[in-house]
This record gives C-alpha cells, sequence and structure tokens, in this order.
C-alpha cells in the first residue's frame, strides 16, 4: 500500500453507456423502443406518406381496408382515409403526451421540492393543497376544466398536465425528505449554497430518476386522457387525433369496425411502448432497485 | 472429546457470481475452531470474513454466491451436503450466530422473550412453563438486570448493549457447540463493548463453546483471541496463536495492518499556549424538541448540549471525545451553524457565527469548514470531482477556471492523481473519497477544519493514511483542527487536546496527554479502562 493514493479503478464506461446496457438486458423494453421509435417515424413522415389535409375526403366512405391501393386501412363514413388520419393523429398523440406531461412534472417537482426541502408548515400547506386535487378524480376535473376554458388542443394539453400533477410531486417529496438528511447537502449548505441551488442543482439530480420513470406513465396516461376526451365528443374537432377517430366511428361500430379499431390499436401500442419504456428507464437508471 | 475439533474448515472456496470484481470471495480457506477457543477471523472490508461465517451458518446468497470447493465439518460431520431441512435443525441448536447490529437482527414487532421462546420452541420439547423458566434463566445468565420484565419488553425499549446481551442469550440458550459472532461490537459504545467482550468470555469459559469471532479492530482481538486468522481479498495470510501474530507477525500485509493500528501514546505537547485563539466557543446550549402530533401534545425537549465553552487556538488539534448520546456530533454542527444553536456564541475572528446575518454567515463559512464522517454520503454521486472541489470557492466569487485549475492542484495536495478530477465520487474507494472531501474543505482555505468522525468509517490501514494527510496538512497550512471521535486511540494520534464529552457537558479537559496518563474525572477513567487491548502495546515494526 502507497503513500499516495494514486491508483484509480479502472475508468468505467460512460454513464450513457452503462444505462444502455442496463436498458437492453430487458427485452420488453427494447421492444418498447422499437414500438415508440415506429409510432415518432410516423409522425415525423405523416406528410411524407400522406400529404395533404388528413381530413378532406379520399375517396368512398367506409371503404374496408385492404381493398383500395389508395387508401390501405380503408376510410369513415366521413370517407377520410384513415391510413392518413393515424399518422397524423400520431403528431397530436405525442405531442399531447409530451407537453402535458412536462407541465405535470414541472409543478410535481417544484411543489414536492419545495415542500419536501423546507418541511414544517410549507409542506403542510402544500400537501393539503395536493390532497385537494386528488380527492376530485382526474378525470373528472378534467372534464371541469376543458368544459370552463373549451376543448381546444392547447386547453386541453394544460388541463391534462394540470390534473395529473400530484404523484409526481408526492414522489418527489418523498425523495427530497430522505435526500435532504444526507450529508452531502450539509457540506453544500456548509460551503455557503443557497438554498434554490440546494434545490435544484445539487438534491433534484438526485432525485430524478424515479421522476423519469413515472414520467412514461405520465405520458401513457395522458395520451388515455385525451383520447377518452374525445371518445366523449370533447376533443379538439380541428385535428386527427386518434381519440377523435373512435369517438366517430363509434357511430358504424356495427357496420364498420374498422373504424375505431385501427386507432384503437395504435392507441393501445402508443401507450404500451410508454410503460415497457418506463420499465426499461427504471433496470437503468435505478440498478439497486431490482437486486 | 479434544480429538475432534468443534469447527474445521478444509480448503474452503467460495465463488461469486460472475462480472464481480474477483472470481472467488475466499479461497484455500483453512481453519479449526477447538472447544472452548475463540478464534479471531480478522481482515479488513472486502476480505471475505463475513462470507466465511454465512458459509458455515449455510446462508450464503445461493445460488450466486456458493461453496464450489472444500469441506466444513462440525464436529467431524460435513456440512455442505446436508438438506436445508436438516441445517434448520442445527442452526440455533448446534451452532448459533450473533450479529453485528442487534437493533436489526432483532424483531421489532415481537417481546424479547418471545423470541427466545421461539428458539426453545423449536429445537426442544419443553412446555410453556419449561420454556419460561430457561429463557429467564437465560437472561439472567447474560446479566440483564431484572429478567422478568426484559422478557416482555420490546428491542426499541431496551439499550444497545442490552439487546447484544439478548443475541447472546438467544444465541446460548441451546448450548451450541459453536457460536459464530460477526462484529458484535463494532455497533457498541467502548464501555459496552468491553461488558460485551467479557461477557463472551465468561459465556465460553462456563459452556465450553467454541467461537468463531469476526472482527476488524485489533484492539479487540487483543482483547479476547486465543488464536487469529488473518485474511485479505479472500485468501489466507497468516495464522497462529495470538500472541505470536500479535506481536511477532510474519506476512507483510499482517505488519502492515498492525503498524497502522494507532497506539496509544499522545503526540508530544506542542507549545500552544501563545498561539491566538482561532475560534472562541462560550455557553453553547442545544435541546431538541420532539416535534408533537395534533393530538399528542408537545414532548419534553431533550438536551444535547448543556452550557458549552472551549477555545481553539490556531495550528492546534482539539479531540471532543464521547460515547454515542454525548453530543459531541451537535456540537460539530453548532459550531458550523448547520444546527441553530438555543443560546452561546461562536467566536471566530471577533465575530460572532450564531448571531452573523445571512450575508456575514456566508463570508463566515469561508473559515470554518467540515470534513464529514461519510464520505459516500457526502459528496454529491452527481458531481465530478473537479466540480465538487470547487464548487465552494466558485460560489465565493472565484472565476469558474481559476476554481477548477486550484481543484485540480488541491488533489495532488491529498495526495490523489489529477486524472482523478474528471470521475465521480463513485469510481473511488473510501479512504480516497474521504481525501476528496479534504480537498473540498480546504479549497475554501479556512482557519478551522471540523472533522465529525472522519476515519470511522474506513479500514485501519486507510485510516492511518487519513489521519496522517490531516495532520500534515494542519501543519503545512496553520490550520486548526476540531476533531470529533468517539475512538479514543484515533484522538491519542492527533490530539493535542481533548474534551470528554457526557450527556451533553464537559467532564474533563486537557492536554491528551495529561488527560490519557491520569484522568481525574470517573467517566474518563472508564472510558479510558475500556479501551481495547489497552494492555497490549503494538510492536515497532519496520514496514517492508
Amino acid at each position: 500500500m502507497s503513500a499516495t493514493d494514486l491508483d484509480l479503478t479502472r475508468p468505467a464506461a460512460s454513464r450513457a453507456a452503462v444505462m444502455w446496457r442496463r436498458f437492453r438486458r430487458n427485452r420488453a423494453a427494447v421492444l418498447g423502443l422499437v414500438i415508440f421509435a415506429a409510432v415518432a417515424l410516423a409522425a415525423l413522415l405523416a406528410g411524407v406518406i400522406t400529404p395533404g389535409d388528413p381530413l378532406r375526403l379520399a375517396g368512398q366512405p367506409l371503404t374496408p381496408p385492404l381493398t383500395v391501393a389508395a387508401s390501405p386501412f380503408g376510410t369513415d363514413q366521413l370517407g377520410r382515409d384513415i391510413l392518413a388520419g393515424i399518422l397524423h393523429g400520431a403528431r397530436i398523440s405525442l405531442l399531447i403526451g409530451v407537453v402535458a406531461t412536462v407541465i405535470s412534472i414541472a409543478i410535481g417537482i417544484l411543489i414536492g421540492a419545495v415542500a419536501g426541502y423546507f418541511g414544517g408548515w410549507i409542506d403542510d400547506v402544500l400537501m393539503r393543497i395536493t390532497e385537494a386535487f386528488q380527492t376530485i378524480p382526474s378525470f373528472v376535473l378534467l372534464l371541469t376544466l376543458v368544459a370552463i376554458f373549451g376543448s381546444s388542443l392547447t386547453s386541453i394539453v394544460i388541463g391534462i398536465g394540470v390534473v395529473s400533477w400530484t404523484a409526481p410531486a408526492r414522489m418527489v417529496r418523498a425523495e427530497f425528505m430522505t435526500l435532504r438528511q444526507r450529508e452531502f447537502v450539509d457540506a453544500a449548505r456548509n460551503l455557503g449554497v443557497g438554498n434554490a441551488s440546494i434545490i435544484f442543482r445539487e438534491i433534484l439530480p438526485n432525485a430524478l430518476p424515479p421522476v423519469i420513470v413515472f414520467a412514461s406513465v405520465v405520458m401513457a396516461t395522458s395520451i388515455l386522457m385525451e383520447s377518452a376526451l374525445a371518445f366523449l365528443g370533447l376533443g379538439d374537432a380541428n385535428f386527427a387525433s386518434w381519440g377523435n377517430m373512435i369517438g366517430q366511428g363509434r357511430a358504424v361500430l356495427r357496420e364498420a369496425a374498422f373504424c375505431t379499431v385501427i386507432p384503437g390499436v395504435a392507441i393501445l401500442l402508443t401507450v404500451l411502448s410508454f410503460s415497457l419504456m418506463g420499465e426499461g428507464l427504471n433496470d437503468a437508471l435505478n440498478p439497486r432497485q431490482k437486486k | 472429546m479434544s480429538a475432534t475439533p468443534i469447527l474445521q474448515i478444509e480448503d474452503l472456496r467460495i465463488s461469486l457470481p460472475a462480472g464481480a470484481d474477483r472470481p472467488y470471495a475466499l479461497e484455500h480457506l483453512n481453519l479449526t475452531v477447538n472447544a472452548g477457543e475463540i478464534v479471531c477471523l480478522v481482515g479488513e472490508s472486502g476480505s471475505g470474513k463475513s462470507l466465511a461465517a454465512n458459509a458455515v451458518m449455510r446462508l450464503l446468497p445461493e445460488p450466486r454466491v456458493h461453496v464450489s470447493a472444500g469441506r466444513i465439518l462440525l464436529d467431524g460431520e460435513d456440512v455442505c451436503s446436508r438438506s436445508e431441512a436438516e441445517m434448520r435443525k442445527l442452526r440455533g441448536d448446534r451452532m448459533a450466530m450473533i450479529f453485528q447490529e442487534p437493533m436489526t437482527a432483532l424483531n421489532p414487532q415481537k417481546t424479547v422473550g418471545w423470541q427466545i421462546d421461539e428458539v426453545l420452541r423449536l429445537h426442544t420439547d419443553l412446555d410453556r412453563k419449561g420454556r419460561k423458566a430457561r429463557v429467564l434463566e437465560i437472561l439472567a445468565d447474560v446479566h440483564i438486570p431484572d429478567p422478568a420484565s426484559a422478557c416482555n419488553a420490546y428491542p426499541h425499549q431496551i439499550s444497545g448493549g442490552q439487546r447484544q446481551r439478548v443475541m447472546i442469550a438467544m444465541a446460548l440458550v441451546m448450548n451450541p457447540r459453536l457460536i459464530i459472532a460477526d462484529e458484535p461490537t463494532t455497533a457498541l459504545d467502548v464501555t459496552t463493548q468491553k461488558q460485551i467482550l467479557r461477557l463472551i468470555k465468561e459465556m465460553q469459559a462456563k459452556h465450553g463453546t467454541g467461537i468463531l469471532f469476526i472482527t476488524h479492530d485489533f484492539g479487540v482481538v487483543a482483547e479476547i483471541a486465543d488464536r487469529i486468522v488473518v485474511l485479505r481479498l479472500g485468501e489466507l495470510v497468516e495464522s497462529g496463536p495470538a500472541d505470536q501474530i500479535l506481536n511477532r507477525p510474519q506476512h507483510p500485509y499482517t505488519r502492515a495492518l498492525i503498524a497502522a493500528v494507532p497506539a496509544l501514546t499522545p503526540p508530544p505537547h506542542k507549545p500552544l499556549s501563545d498561539a491566538p485563539v482561532v475560534l472562541r466557543a462560550s455557553n453553547l446550549r442545544k435541546s431538541f424538541a420532539a416535534r408533537g402530533g395534533l393530538l399528542s401534545g408537545r414532548r419534553n425537549a431533550v438536551v444535547a448540549v448543556k452550557d458549552l465553552s472551549f477555545a481553539l487556538r490556531r495550528g492546534e488539534t482539539l479531540g471532543v471525545v464521547g460515547e454515542s448520546g454525548s453530543g459531541k456530533t451537535t456540537v460539530s454542527r453548532i459550531v458550523t451553524r448547520l444546527l441553530e444553536s438555543d443560546s452561546g456564541e461562536v467566536m471566530i475572528h471577533d465575530r460572532d457565527l450564531i448571531r452573523a446575518s445571512r450575508a456575514d454567515l456566508r463570508s463566515l463559512r469561508k473559515d470554518i469548514q467540515m470534513v464529514f464522517q461519510d464520505p459516500m454520503a457526502s459528496l454529491n454521486p452527481r458531481k465530478r470531482v473537479v466540480d465538487l472541489i470547487a464548487q465552494g470557492p466558485i460560489v465565493h466569487g472565484v472565476p469558474k477556471a481559476e476554481a477548477h485549475a486550484r481543484a485540480r492542484e488541491l488533489l495532488e495536495l491529498v495526495e490523489l492523481s489529477p486524472a482523478a478530477a474528471d470521475r465521480y465520487p463513485h469510481e473511488f474507494s473510501g479512504g480516497q473519497r474521504q481525501r476528496i472531501g479534504i480537498a473540498r474543505a480546504i479549497a475554501m482555505q479556512p482557519r478551522v477544519i471540523v472533522a465529525d468522525e472522519p476515519v470511522s468509517a474506513l479500514d485501519v490501514s486507510v485510516q492511518a493514511q487519513v489521519l496522517r494527510l490531516l495532520a500534515d496538512l494542519r501543519d503545512r497550512l496553520d490550520l486548526s483542527l476540531l476533531f470529533v471521535t468517539h475512538d479514543l486511540r484515533v484522538a491519542a494520534q492527533l490530539c493535542d487536546r481533548i474534551i470528554v464529552m457526557q450527556k451533553g457537558e464537559i467532564v474533563e479537559a486537557g492536554p491528551t496527554a495529561e488527560v490519557f496518563a491520569a484522568p481525574e474525572h470517573s467517566y474518563t477513567q472508564a472510558l479510558l479502562s475500556s479501551i481495547p487491548g489497552r494492555d497490549w502495546q503494538p510492536p515497532q515494526l519496520s514496514v517492508a
């Protein structure tokens, strides 16, 4: 044993490489990633594969799938091309999923972090507010918000974000309550680092992994919520969203089930891909949890 | 009887799962425990000593970690070939284990009596009355005051030392042939440790049990071992009678280990009485008010520190020693104002830290820095080493580039490779992490460093290096150290003066050499006489 501690362990692989290796070990997660990539690709290439407005008339109404080359997935009762609707709808669904998730996680982190870090009466007040939100079923609250603010895409996205921040907030709070007792927080305080800096630069990066995993769940439920809204006829009719397609196909469910089944499968696959990826992310980010 | 030893381990090999840092946790381990003998298995962390114990009990996390070669003979019968059902009969009956942390080893939901009774229920045909009598008898045997009421107590209602006594009672109740004790006193205070060690010896003499005692502490070894086996990274380095290993070790590793044990000789008295006082604390008080619930009302406040005063001179090391609950950690948190004190003042160069405004406090923090106990928890795992060290200066307005350059210089000062700068804390060993913690503290160019148990989480050999580094930096940078520790050997190594704390009060203070030579207060005397292995003077060894 030498007096100088110059001997270091071999350089570890970069963080991203290690995470990818852990993620890859979960086959279902890789499948989820593949499905997600397909959905993202569909959203990107929607304008190339099916150019033009997806809501325009594209052929005979209620053409069954695989009969006309121009519309392989068939058309709905207004003669709109279902393939175009699926591809363009992917954009809307992903947009809603991502933006609503960002909104809900951002609110959740802010409230959870402040409550968990300061504790005391601040925690009490913030948690009572959170509970107030939690006591109302989130979909009912969303319906109310949409009824008040109208069913434009913007208000739907914000509405979904606003009704789904409570779970991330509680999660972040719990993480903060354990992390703030760790010595590195004392060490930072001892260096004269301010509260805001401790919350966001010291503790938050350590609290993020479970939140990121949870974000995939929030993303899946956001897409489902939007679909449910559209199904009830409260979606934004100016956009081809999957929920709208199901909602309108409901009228012809008996004679042309494909009008609802195809967008239904699209939603199923997308939500499934998020759930599978969430599990993989959990393996990648919280390796100790599974041992 | 004496022909077959109680425990015989022959050529034992334990395999680790693929991808571990070495293929075998243990290799070619040979070991015998005879009746009425205490064999100490000594090694630093990662030496495989605990796995050896678990292998004997067949408690390895199989199949990932398993015995791949060799034999373990209990009274001449091979343990490895037993079925799980047969093993259950053996455990608790003919061999028993005492764990390190009695709080977690005992079931918090069951009373002490129930848990001892359970062993009897499993292994004997005694009826209720018979079992109850036996439980009371064994509790009395391990000197638990008032066994009848202890029986009905839950583990959290009795003290740590008593919990360990209960564990020992549980292990002894069937009069096993072999007891495996895995660091049974590591979690205890010195005075309690002494009592427990004495109890183990007494029980062993009474029942003629063979004991396999696992520890990392050579003081404890010197106290109780008949024979010693030294392990290093899964390999047996040296074994032999206690006297031979302790006083005439042969293998260089054993020699290095023993040389690293801090001797109980305080440093020569430094003439410091004319050095200026850097930090003066007076009349510090702190009590913790337990927050009551909505309906339960306020509970009584616990006084952690009462009326504490001391002065720290430039270049001096002041040791704060005491057992757990003495308030020594609270002191370290108050003088750095990580905890608000109830009253009193901490003067650093005529400025009061306790009553400083936010802005003043920020600038004062530069003068007093802290090194923490747990080098893993005190470094943010998401930050690179260079960012960790440069963080303080950057917060205080040093340009980033300059702070980073200085951080790299500091790495050299704490004897780390400059390549360490861009790594994350988890890539370092415990000792290396503590060096990073020290570099972070001195990056602020403080006058005072408060070190809260900075070496108690480290192996002995690393401990010695870190202590040497601290002493060296103190002398080179003219720092003052406030050194909080429970380990009197460590205090003796480094401290010029010590204050001994008990229940939030200073019971004795003075130059280390004087306090060690002629302790005045009865508590100090008790502490000093409890240092394990105090009669054993580690031999002066030249380490090759």
